[in-house]
């Protein structure tokens, strides 16, 4: 059995904040589940799944529930970090598929810089695997920053090529009104901020910031009695990296089987996909899982990305063309939701007209979600436009 | 904040955590497929047997991949380093310059407090 065509977005929104103060948590998940909802022409009373992740204040889905007084017969609050939202793509149509519901509504949000929390991620709780990491401080950065350390290594990969993501991020943040990057970039200005955790420079580094975002996913004879474009879920993949062990291999990302998960199901190949949104927590992020989900040979990322190649208009493969994590917002530290949305909006022909990839009928969104450096969630959706 | 209990107040590692205060890196090895793996669990993550035991590390590897965190150059450098055995894991190099770190380049154990105040596994450039 396959979800192939048998769930569709007919509901998306970004919350415009990127600071949140004066605003709950809850308050937040609930804006963004008016906003998808309002944008689908459905009400709160047609939701009859609900799906959320680890930002929902509470105990899984119970206490957003209660809060948006939703009566689901469908519920999944699984949680994989940043890529949790691009999962839970893949879980609501699964579960339209089988009938266990016909409205699903993913909500995520986020308000750490109103909170005055620092991009460090509090620490675990009693897990097996803390012992031996909390020792050696792995902050995120650094994490990543050992794991672009070894790609250079292995394949020669250089700073410029990761400056060039950076670069062709900021040139489609400048058309984003809400996106707290704006300036385009080059190549020297990234090469030229302060080294974070080497070689990864500041600008390499995605945002911080507050926000949120929501999908409502329908059956497709829902979708088809709405009035907006038919956006149809075509595959979906995902998995999980982790330690293995001890066999660490810092080169790849869990999409080697995310990926290919989503395009068997969707029957098409990584040449098709005629827009991509890509996590983007750092420019690391986003070279490895281009050659995982194999838009390139593993190891020629760097050459793939140089030049200007992911620029909308200008290169083959136009990715974050609202600015991604890099420049527009990473609400909650968790990007995977907003990857999703700029997908939509490119498949409805909505995305910004300097920016919008023309007849975009094709496209995929891919969600990290943990860490490069010891374990993380991995999932790819594919979209296509009816 | 971390809500991660005490090392010893957890039976299934505590033999680890007594073999770093004699300045001892001890990990797991399958008994029945015979395969090293790390961090330590009572059953082999490879075959799935539930019996494991342990085995000293000669204290010997290379550096895999390091970042050193600029905002903090005077704490140890995060790296991921491959024991002669075969496991990978995540550590610290100390008391040796980020300028002199390669990767490839041999390391042997030296046992520090780590940031959580329990002793660990780190490595010094040989």
């Amino acid at each position: 059995m396959s979800i192939r065509g048998k769930a569709c977005i007919a509901g998306i929104y970004e919350h415009p904040t990127r600071k949140a103060d004066g605003l709950s948590l809850a308050q937040i998940h609930a804006e963004v589940a008016r906003g998808a909802l309002a944008d689908a022409g459905l009400s709160k009373d047609d939701v009859d799944g609900y799906f959320c992740a680890g930002d929902a204040p509470g105990l899984g889905p119970m206490n957003m529930v209660e809060y948006l007084n939703l009566k689901p017969r469908h519920v999944d609050s699984t949680d994989t970090g940043g890529s949790s939202y691009v999962l839970a793509v893949g879980h609501a149509a699964a579960a339209i598929a089988l009938g266990k519901c016909s409205v699903a509504l993913i909500t995520l949000a986020g308000r750490p810089r109103a909170a005055g929390q620092s991009q460090v991620r509090p620490a675990p709780g009693a897990t097996a695997d803390a012992p031996f990491e909390a020792p050696f401080n792995p902050v995120i950065a650094t994490m990543y920053g050992a794991a672009a350390n070894r790609h250079m290594h292995e394949f020669g990969t250089t700073s410029e090529q990761l400056a060039w993501i950076k670069v062709a991020a900021s040139h489609h943040a400048q058309h984003n009104p809400h996106a707290m990057l704006r300036n385009v970039v080059t190549v020297e200005d990234v090469l030229n901020s302060p080294m974070v955790a080497d070689p990864l420079h500041r600008l390499d580094c995605c945002v911080i910031s507050d926000g949120g975002g929501a999908i409502v996913l329908v059956a497709p004879e829902v979708a088809r009695s709405l009035k907006r474009p038919v956006v149809s879920i075509r595959g979906a993949g995902e998995a999980i990296k982790h330690s293995a062990g001890g066999r660490i291999d810092l080169t790849y990302s869990g999409a080697v089987w995310s990926g290919p998960r989503a395009f068997e199901e969707a029957g098409v190949r990584p040449s098709d996909i005629q827009y991509a949104s890509i996590y983007d927590s750092f420019t690391i992020t986003v070279l490895m899982t281009l050659e995982d989900l194999g838009f390139c040979a593993k190891g020629q990322g760097g050459r793939f990305v140089a030049d200007g190649n992911l620029i909308s208009g200008h290169g083959k493969l136009p990715f974050n063309t609202d600015g991604g994590g890099l420049c527009n917002n990473h609400p909650g530290n968790r990007g995977g939701m907003t990857k999703v949305l700029e997908a939509v909006r490119q498949l409805r022909g909505e995305a910004h007209p300097a920016v919008q990839v023309p007849n975009c009928a094709l496209a995929l969104a891919h969600g990290t979600g943990g860490s490069l450096g010891t374990r993380h969630g991995s999932a790819t959706v594919i979209l296509e436009r009816q | 904040m971390s809500q991660t209990p005490a090392p010893s107040a957890n039976p299934e590692i505590q033999p680890y955590f007594e073999a770093l205060r004699d300045g001892k890196l001890l990990i797991k090895a399958c008994t029945q497929c015979r395969q090293p793996h790390f961090y330590p669990r009572a059953g082999c993550p490879f075959c799935f047997s539930d019996t494991t035991e342990w085995l000293e590390s000669r204290g010997t590897g290379t550096i895999y991949a390091y970042s050193v965190l600029q905002a903090a150059k005077d704490l140890p450098v995060l790296a991921y380093v491959t024991l002669d055995e075969g496991p990978t894991l995540m550590t610290s190099i100390v008391d040796s310059p980020p300028s002199a770190l390669s990767n490839g380049a041999a390391v042997r154990l030296v046992v520090r407090p780590g940031a959580d105040g329990a002793l660990a596994p780190m490595f010094t450039l040989i």
